[in-house]
């Protein structure tokens, strides 16, 4: 299989206007004839929906949760990157474009940047005028910030819920089509088969979760937004429901999957706090402008209160590794050197499973220099957060932190269109694997998202509709019988098992084996010990678990089984390309390719590709395809924040 | 160490819309101070799927207080006992070893009950459907600073717009209305000025879908505020009951004018 990127040559500032002139129209009239399938409702799909509707296609969106506004998108607390300069402070189109190409350690495709980076500036409008309550300053205009160490002020942000308030804008377009009749919402539905007729994605099968129903539902292309799949580490910042199924799903029909070992581990989390835990909670990286990290030097101080262990005992690791950027190192250095400390014995807070994994983030000298009234207004909502969960006072404990997962930069290939390599099926957001390289930027999962779902996709698939006979088949057709017997069969396996373990007693086995083996930090021999692990894992899986209830009825044990079962799978696959993958970049670090210093180190001429998986079976090893990468504009450099 | 707690839980189980539900006695031990009221239920589910009984159904999803998923009612209180918070940041520490919990679906005659603590939430979706958006359509809008909005509009339109959705309001309220939760969101875009060219049609809509819904009528118990995990004010009720007045004003003057034409 070759893997045709379809990127447009030539200047890379015309390239996509180009593409645009370039692509197949719908003719108004014509676009009530075809039907398109959006999955998920999200930034990407819910703002696919809307524009697919308000220009006449009937949509069919689907969602797992009860309604479309609860995405997880609605999470994201930072803020929106744009292009818009309106701080005056140098920014431009070309640097986002270059800032994110760098930031993705040169592991994402140019054409595909430098078109984010362009329609940025349309998304912002987009957002104001659906009324996105964006932080204004006194003028009325609209207030900017600089995000995640960027030298610029390009972020766009209302209050910590810029997530919100932007899903908010999508859900309130689809709710009028939803109104107007245009787009047929599934809430509580989800997909698990993906149907494919004579190479073309015509449909879904998707359960009612309510009721148990499952059923077929075709159109004429099919379009993924499901997000990312950090819940293979069982522990994650994304919601419980967010999972893989729908795009692993596409991948067993024949979508590869693409550089599946790029996971991004955000620093300032809340630590685990027992082994009852479920989820993590992600603070913004702001506090780091102000708190200081650290450890005991000595390893018989973990468990002394930190007010006991004086300045001369304290080890500002941060500050003593990186004296420029200190505490402002990026992500995954400072989510690595954590590791680091409580490798060595030095982590704080409570013991789980015999490791104390935390660090102290610590106010105390901000709160003598500015007073205890300007930290209480910079980071009080944060503070209160942290005391919510913690049960601790950060104005006069030491706040701890530990990194967690927090984002999937790898998803279903796709090409410059957006198209996985099956024809007619379309991957948005967090779910493709297209704009962040091996590292994501802050404040830029907001911007993709709202860039596939308004401004690209609708073109693309316009285009693709434009060329493509219409679907004829039925619920007859043998692929969409086989597709329903495929699902029927699996329910009915689940539930016949009846052994002993539930599904979350698997999820959280194969989530610390994963977050153990090809978290933070990965070794070849790490990596091999998972995949000899891994597959035990599912054949246990497979014989010994224990689904109650039935499978017409609302059954969430069984809504866990098939989710974990992909789970199962997925993570083999993570492994696998870490494995291969001899090279750090971004967020995918071998201990065994690292410079003197400890920073990541690439290796340009063996892997600058992206990955991308064909799945062969089950137990059987899937085959690799290399999509090369070619960068004209931004030359490959090592970085460095000595 | 961290302590544990031991609790008696008497959940409402019910199969689905049509069966008759009715609380059951649970016991459960050595839960920690640290987990939250969520990995509490899920505990007990863990010990209820090893028992061979079907686990509690519970809706969530994010556990950051921010999607809106998650709500039951815990002792008569929607969302529980600490103020300002949804029932996945709810913390076990709040609660005492020995307690006695009542765990509830939210109760309204709008919200059907789908099984044991899950309920029906859609006509919330339905009242943002009749109008409850500004209909720009994508590609259509001018440059985003080409709009001024006076900083004051923003946060206000910000502090209605801070709704999650969840139905505490409703749950909350002794007539099961939802004047809270439409007051936020129609508040939240009558309150900035691409919000204006709408303004009439989306309260009157609003309105309207939510009395054909069967929620209850608004009569000042003000128990919405109380109960809602982000603080929405209730002036936005007030705002709501100004807008809708002038909106019935202003679309009488619209059909007077359009008799006097034809």
């Amino acid at each position: 299989m070759e893997l045709k990127s379809q990127a447009p040559t030539g200047p890379i500032e015309t390239r996509w206007e180009r593409h645009r002139f370039n692509m197949k129209l719908v003719n108004p009239a014509n676009r009530r004839r075809h039907t398109v399938i959006v999955v998920g409702t999200g930034l990407a799909g819910g703002a696919l929906a809307a524009t697919l509707g308000e220009q006449g296609y009937n949509v069919k969106a689907f969602c797992y949760q009860d309604s479309p506004r609860r995405a997880h998108s609605i999470a994201a607390q930072g803020g929106i990157n744009a292009a818009k300069n309106y701080q005056n402070d140098g920014d431009s189109v070309y640097r986002l474009f270059y800032d994110t190409v760098k930031g993705g350690d040169f592991r994402a495709r140019e054409s595909n940047v430098y078109r984010l980076a362009e329609v940025s500036v349309n998304i912002i409008d987009q957002c104001v005028a659906q009324g996105v309550p964006f932080a204004r300053e006194y003028s009325g205009l609209l207030d900017n910030r600089s995000f995640g160490g960027a030298q610029v002020s390009r972020t766009f942000y209302a209050r910590g819920q810029t997530g919100q308030q932007l899903l908010l804008g999508a859900y309130q377009a689809l709710s009028k089509q939803i109104g107007r009749g245009q787009v047929q919402m599934f809430g509580r539905h989800e997909m698990l088969e993906l149907i494919v007729i004579d190479g073309r994605a015509r449909g879904i099968v998707a359960r009612n979760m309510e009721t148990g129903e499952i059923r077929a539902h075709l159109a004429d292309v099919v379009a993924l937004c499901t997000g990312g799949y950090g819940n293979v580490f069982f522990l994650s910042t994304n919601a419980k429901g967010c999972n893989v199924t729908a795009t692993w799903r596409a991948h067993r029909k024949g979508a590869l999957f693409a550089n599946p070992c790029y996971t991004q581990i955000h620093p300032t989390c809340i630590p685990v706090s027992g082994t009852s835990q479920s989820k993590l909670t992600l603070m913004s990286e702001s506090l780091r402008n102000d708190g200081r990290v650290w450890v005991p030097k000595n390893p018989a101080d973990v468990t002394k209160s930190p007010d006991q262990i004086p300045e001369s005992d304290r080890d500002y690791y941060l500050e003593r590794l990186y004296p420029s950027f200190g505490n402002l190192v990026p992500r995954d250095i400072a989510s690595r050197r954590a590791k680091d400390m409580c490798d060595e014995g030095r982590g704080v807070g409570p013991e789980v499973n015999g490791q104390r994994r935390g660090v102290y983030l610590d106010f105390k000298d901000a709160i003598q220099r500015m007073g205890k009234k300007a930290v209480e207004e910079k980071y009080g909502n944060l503070f209160e957060m942290y005391e919510r969960i913690a049960g601790e006072d950060p104005y006069k404990v030491p706040m701890r932190i530990y990194p967690a997962v927090h984002y999937t930069m790898g998803g279903l290939w796709v090409d410059y269109n957006l198209m996985s390599t099956i024809g007619g099926l379309f991957v948005g957001g967090e779910a493709n694997f297209s704009d962040h390289g091996a590292n994501r930027l802050g404040a830029s999962a907001l911007m993709q998202g709202l860039a596939d779902g308004y401004f690209i996709l609708p073109y693309t698939i316009a285009n693709y509709l434009a060329q493509t006979p219409r679907n004829t088949a039925d619920e007859g057709h043998p692929a969409v019988r086989e597709a329903l017997d495929a699902v029927r069969t699996r329910t009915e396996k689940f539930l016949s098992i009846r052994g002993k373990r539930s599904p979350d007693s698997f999820h959280r086995e194969l989530g610390q084996l994963m977050w153990e083996k090809c978290g933070m930090a990965r070794t070849k021999q790490g990596l091999e010990e998972a995949l000899a692990k891994i597959p035990a894992i599912r054949e246990e899986f497979w014989n010994n678990l224990n689904v109650l209830g039935g499978a017409s009825e609302l059954n969430v044990s069984l809504e866990k089984a098939g989710r974990v079962a992909d789970f199962l799978e997925l993570g083999e696959l993570m492994c696998r390309d870490a494995l291969v993958r001899e090279e750090s970049c971004g967020g995918h670090f071998r201990e065994e390719h690292q410079t003197p210093e400890g920073e990541a180190q690439r290796d340009d001429e063996n892997f600058s590709h992206v990955s991308a998986w064909e799945f062969t079976g089950t137990n059987s090893a899937p085959i690799l395809h290399k999509e090369q990468l070619e960068f004209e504009y931004v030359k490959p450099t090592q970085r460095s924040y000595k | 160490m961290s302590k544990t707690l031991n609790l008696v839980l008497h959940i409402w189980r019910q199969k689905n819309r049509d069966s008759r539900g009715g609380f059951v006695r649970y016991e459960i031990s050595d839960v920690s101070e640290h987990s939250s009221f969520l990995e509490m239920l899920d505990q007990l589910n863990e010990q209820l799927i090893a028992r061979g009984e079907e686990p509690v159904a519970f809706d969530h999803d994010c556990r950051e207080g921010i999607c809106g998923a998650c709500g039951m009612v815990i002792n008569g209180e929607p969302h529980g006992p600490q103020k300002l918070t949804t029932t996945c940041q709810l913390h076990m520490r709040k609660f005492k070893s020995g307690d006695e919990l009542y765990l509830e679906p939210f109760r309204a005659q709008a919200f059907p009950v789908i099984r044991d603590l899950i309920v029906d939430r859609a006509p919330l979706d339905r009242i943002v459907q009749a109008g409850g958006f500004i209909g720009a359509r994508t590609g259509s809008a001018p440059d985003a600073n080409s709009i001024l909005v006076p900083k004051e509009n923003a946060d206000r339109a910000m502090d209605a717009a801070a709704c999650i959705g969840c139905g505490a309001c409703v749950a909350a309220c002794p007539n099961a209305s939802a004047m809270l939760f439409t007051a936020a969101k129609a508040g939240h875009l009558n309150l900035l000025p691409q919000g204006q060219p709408e303004r009439t049609a989306r309260v009157l809509n609003m309105v309207s879908q939510m009395d054909s819904e069967g929620f209850g009528h608004c009569t000042n118990h003000f128990e919405c505020m109380e109960a809602c995990p982000k603080g929405i004010d209730v002036d936005f009720i007030a705002k709501l009951n100004r807008d809708y007045l002038r909106a019935n004003v202003e679309s009488r003057e619209v059909n007077s004018s359009d008799n006097s034409a034809g």
